[in-house]
């Protein structure tokens, strides 16, 4: 169904500026890939800056120090993961994939309300300045996690830093508000809610957690702006305050926002395990209701990052309880996708090796997590590498491998070129073998003992700490593999078939790239999303 | 079966952990062994299959016929259900040790811990002072927390526990050493600059030369003036800022063969190292900050922790560094 005019999204609008103010949810959602992309770069240099520091401890003759001193680490450590969680993996796959493909696959020609869709991009870059802003101030040294009473302590940025948090989550919820009435109003003719794909309702799940548990950051953060400018006393001990009580309040958004990260990513991988083995996926209802009942229970489980805080023992069981039963749902999707590739036709491409990719590291991540909600291990583990180890084998190896595999998936949709698949394969080895070489000593890290956010570390630890960062190395090169990929892709691709992967979802049903209203023809939908028959 | 587990759990959790100090440690480590084999099964099938399935159904020609398979209620039921049965048995294995962690014994020696941006304060009942926890073998020993400052964490990887220092409140942990020796403390909790830096000693020794040890630490105020001080110094954390044997700085500028020099402050101005110049450098340390060092000074004010009387000894103790 090509477009004989030639006209599409792209192209249709001349001129850099056209794109600024675009109300065209595709092109927002290029927007936000190229500043998403950008701050990825940032924080992952961060990262490998990090492991660098780490490659050896620093004995008494400075040697084994990359890092100036403490502080210069711990200001690093901080933008890495503040970049990464709410710069990156947050606005990630709803802002980007989402915006782009949520309207397409529902048969709709936009978002429902285009005009705050473009100022939530705005406001997003608003905070970003900001949060890069208190980079040429004080500089933060909190942790992405502001504990107090250490961040009332510290160096005056923290202010701006809150406020610009505060201010990407309003962004956030303003993208969940526009996703949420756009599945409920612009659904084509016949696209009922159980018709829609599930990468749509990964989004949707998301959207509702978006809008539901952001405003508790938002709260949250404000009362610590309050806190250092006027000295409220809620949180600073020495005014009565109790420091606890912001952990209690900052994990109730962050461990929703943990699902906010990884369900849009398992909405993803359900897409690609389907079109990638050309069979109906398994389970389709129980994936779906898993994904709002994980959205549920994620609101009661914040407790298990506070076992040690000093929270009595019946909340620290009760927490430990709920954990468990999140547990249960996650389970149910990775062998609904384990029983989607049973009988199915498998094609290895570049996605398709990110989609096992993830099942792989999520499994692992998975069973670690299951190991940190058993109170007494968690007693042992809590702050310690083991824990780093845990949240990257979910938040990269799910999130991000979820990212780089949709993206090959829709890159041909995006831009009408195919892109090298190759290059893309060498680029996913690179990525799989050094990540696992990076993260999985840091398990056996914590088991030894070693804390997180630690500058320096004691002898013991070199050895594994070395095998890390060569690791970090491996992943840098193959995500350099990566951008040549998505660069050659881009310059001199091939043409791209309108449905290159023989996808059944309707984004596969315009053209490639798609035109301005996305469909020549408003689509009437007659049957479920992935009938490979 | 149920044997073979246990031996690969002994094992397994030996290799990855550090030394078994506790009996409460020995059982951790056994539930920790006892997932490390469920969670090894659990990636045996999940990804073990993925790979069978990937390669058993690779795509031949472009018209593969694959299965329509939507559900299959039988093996939904069951994926959740013994997933479920699992995380429940490993949840109440987990309260079970963690009721004995947060359980206090009676009559246990009670010893108070206390953190500041960067070192412990370990203090004994009878008033003896020390940076190093020194405790007596096979008796229950209750720590009570405290925090001068922010927050942090007092962590005995060896003892497999682990609890927060809350500044405005006390919270406590509990353990029975079993082994003799020395164990590394951690600090977990993020506290700033030097966090890494905030590592202490545990010392399990037998009751007898416990005993004799805070004897001798309690003696402490019988001692030659420089001796007491060099205590001090080591006591109040001093040395974890200052080297006092070279000339490098650490945190703080060293204060090797610095007596009666002249030396320049971060304002340009000179100043005499005397008793007069380091009694306010310790008691008022933001009134003159040494040159090359940072605004505020991260050094914390000693006015009102010292008395004069530990403030002379440690004074002696500079003065004969030279
Ligand atoms: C947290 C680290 C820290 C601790 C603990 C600490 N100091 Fe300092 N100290 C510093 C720093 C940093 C400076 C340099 C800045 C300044 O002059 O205040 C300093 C300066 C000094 C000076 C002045 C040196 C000069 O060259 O002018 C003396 C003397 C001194 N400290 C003694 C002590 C003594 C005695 C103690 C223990 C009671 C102690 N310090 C504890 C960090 C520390
Ligand atoms: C999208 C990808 C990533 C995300 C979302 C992410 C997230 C985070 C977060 C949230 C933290 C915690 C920061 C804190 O403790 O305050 C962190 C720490 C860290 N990350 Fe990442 N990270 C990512 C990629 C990487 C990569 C690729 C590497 C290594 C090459 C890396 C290395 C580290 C290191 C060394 C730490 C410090 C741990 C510590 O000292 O506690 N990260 N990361
Ligand atoms: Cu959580
Ligand atoms: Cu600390």
């Amino acid at each position: 169904m090509g477009h004989s005019s030639g006209k599409n999204y792209i192209n249709e609008e001349p001129g850099l500026l056209s794109w600024f103010t675009s109300l065209d949810h595709k092109r927002i959602a290029l927007l936000y890939f190229v500043s998403v992309m950008t701050f990825f770069l940032v924080g992952g240099i961060m990262a490998l800056l990090l492991r660098l520091e780490l490659f050896a401890p620093n004995t008494t003759a400075n040697v084994g120090q990359v890092l100036k001193n403490g502080d210069i680490y711990n200001q690093v450590l901080t933008y890495h993961g503040a970049i990464m969680v709410f710069m990156v993996i947050i606005p990630g796959i709803p802002a980007i994939l989402g915006n782009f493909f949520l309207p397409l696959q529902i048969g709709a020609k936009d978002v429902a309300f285009p005009r705050l869709n473009l100022a939530s991009w705005y406001v997003f870059m608003l905070g970003a300045c900001l949060a890069i802003g208190t980079f040429f101030s004080t500089k933060i040294d909190t942790g992405w996690t502001f504990y107090t009473p250490y961040s009332i302590r510290t160096g005056s940025a923290v202010v701006m830093m809150v406020v610009a948090a505060f201010i990407m989550g309003m962004s956030s919820i303003l993208t969940g508000l526009n996703f949420i009435v756009t599945v409920h109003k612009l659904r084509a003719p016949g696209m009922s809610m159980f018709r829609m794909p599930l990468f749509t309702w990964a989004i949707y799940s998301t959207a509702i957690l978006q809008v539901l548990a952001t405003p508790i950051l938002g709260i949250t953060l404000l009362l610590l702006v309050m806190e250092r400018t006027f000295g409220v006393g809620i949180f600073d001990p020495k005014l009565g305050g109790d420091p606890v009580l912001f952990q209690h309040f900052f994990w109730f958004y962050s461990h929703p926002a943990v699902y906010i990260m990884i369900l849009p990513a398992m909405g993803v991988v359900s897409e690609l395990i389907t079109t990638y083995s050309k069979k109906t996926i398994f389970g389709y209802t129980a994936i779906a209701y898993s994904s709002i009942g994980i959205a549920a229970v994620s609101f009661f489980v914040w407790g298990h990052h506070m076992f040690v805080s000093g929270q009595s023992e019946i909340a620290g069981i009760i927490f430990s309880f709920l954990t468990m039963l999140v547990g249960v749902p996650t389970a149910i999707k990775m062998f609904n996708w384990l029983a989607t590739l049973y009988k199915g036709s498998i094609e290895f491409t570049a996605s398709m090796l990110y989609a096992l990719g993830f099942l792989f590291l999520f499994a692992i991540g998975g069973v670690t997590g299951i190991m940190l909600a058993v109170t007494a291990i968690d007693v042992h583990f809590h702050d310690t590498y083991f824990v780093v180890a845990h949240f990257h084998y979910v938040m990269v190896g799910g999130t991000l491998m979820a990212i780089m595999g949709g993206f090959y998936h829709w890159f041909p949709k995006m831009f009408g070129k195919m892109y090298n698949e190759t290059t893309a394969i060498i680029s996913w080895v690179f990525i799989f073998v050094g990540f696992n070489v990076t993260f999985f000593p840091q398990f056996i890290l914590g088991a030894k003992g070693m804390p997180r956010r630690y500058f320096d570390y004691i002898p013991e630890y070199e050895q594994l700490n070395k095998i890390s960062t060569v690791g970090s190395w491996l992943i840098a090169v193959g995500f350099l593999f990566g951008l040549y990929t998505i660069i050659r892709g881009l310059t001199s691709g091939e043409k791209a078939p309108d449905n290159p992967w023989g996808s059944k979802t309707l984004e596969w049903q315009t053209s490639s790239p798609p035109i301005m209203h996305n469909f020549d023809h408003d689509p009437v939908v007659t049957a479920g999303p992935y009938e490979y028959k | 079966m149920a044997i073979l587990m246990l031996l690969m759990n002994k094992a397994m959790a030996g290799s990855f952990m550090p030394t078994q100090g506790t009996e409460i440690s020995k059982q951790v480590d056994n539930l920790y062994g006892f997932l490390l084999v469920v969670s090894f099964i659990s990636c045996v099938i999940l990804i073990g299959g993925m790979i069978y399935f990937a390669l058993k159904y690779k795509r031949k020609t472009a018209n593969d016929k694959t299965a329509y398979i939507t559900h299959d209620t039988r093996l939904e039921v069951l994926w959740s259900v013994i997933p479920l049965i699992i995380f429940l048995f490993v949840f109440g294995w987990g309260w079970v040790i963690y009721h004995d962690m947060r359980t206090m014994p009676k009559d246990a020696l009670e010893i108070n811990v206390s953190g500041k941006q960067w070192a412990w304060t370990v203090e004994y009942k009878n008033g003896v002072k020390s940076t190093e926890v020194v405790v007596p073998v096979n008796k229950d020993v209750k720590l009570v927390l405290s925090s001068e400052d922010v927050i942090h964490s007092f962590y005995i990887p060896s003892f497999r526990i682990k609890q927060d220092a809350v500044p405005g409140r006390y919270q406590a942990i509990w353990f029975k050493a079993e082994k003799l020796g020395e164990f590394h403390v951690f600090c977990t909790e993020y506290c700033g600059t030097s966090h890494s830096a905030m590592i202490t000693k545990l010392k399990v020794v037998s009751q007898e030369d416990f005993d004799k040890w805070l004897v001798s630490e309690s003696e402490i105020g019988t001692l030659p003036l420089a001796q007491r001080g060099a205590k001090y110094f080591q006591t109040r954390a001093c040395a974890s800022c200052h080297n006092v044997d070279n000339p490098a700085a650490k945190i703080g500028p060293t204060l090797y063969q610095r007596w009666g020099k002249e030396v320049a402050n971060a304002d340009g101005s000179k100043v005499a190292f005397d008793e007069n110049h380091v009694r306010e450098s310790i008691m008022l340390p933001q009134s003159q900050i040494a040159a090359g060092f940072p605004s505020p000074s991260p050094m914390p004010s000693f006015q009102g922790q010292l008395s004069e009387s530990e403030l002379a000894a440690i004074i002696e103790y500079i003065k004969g560094l030279n």
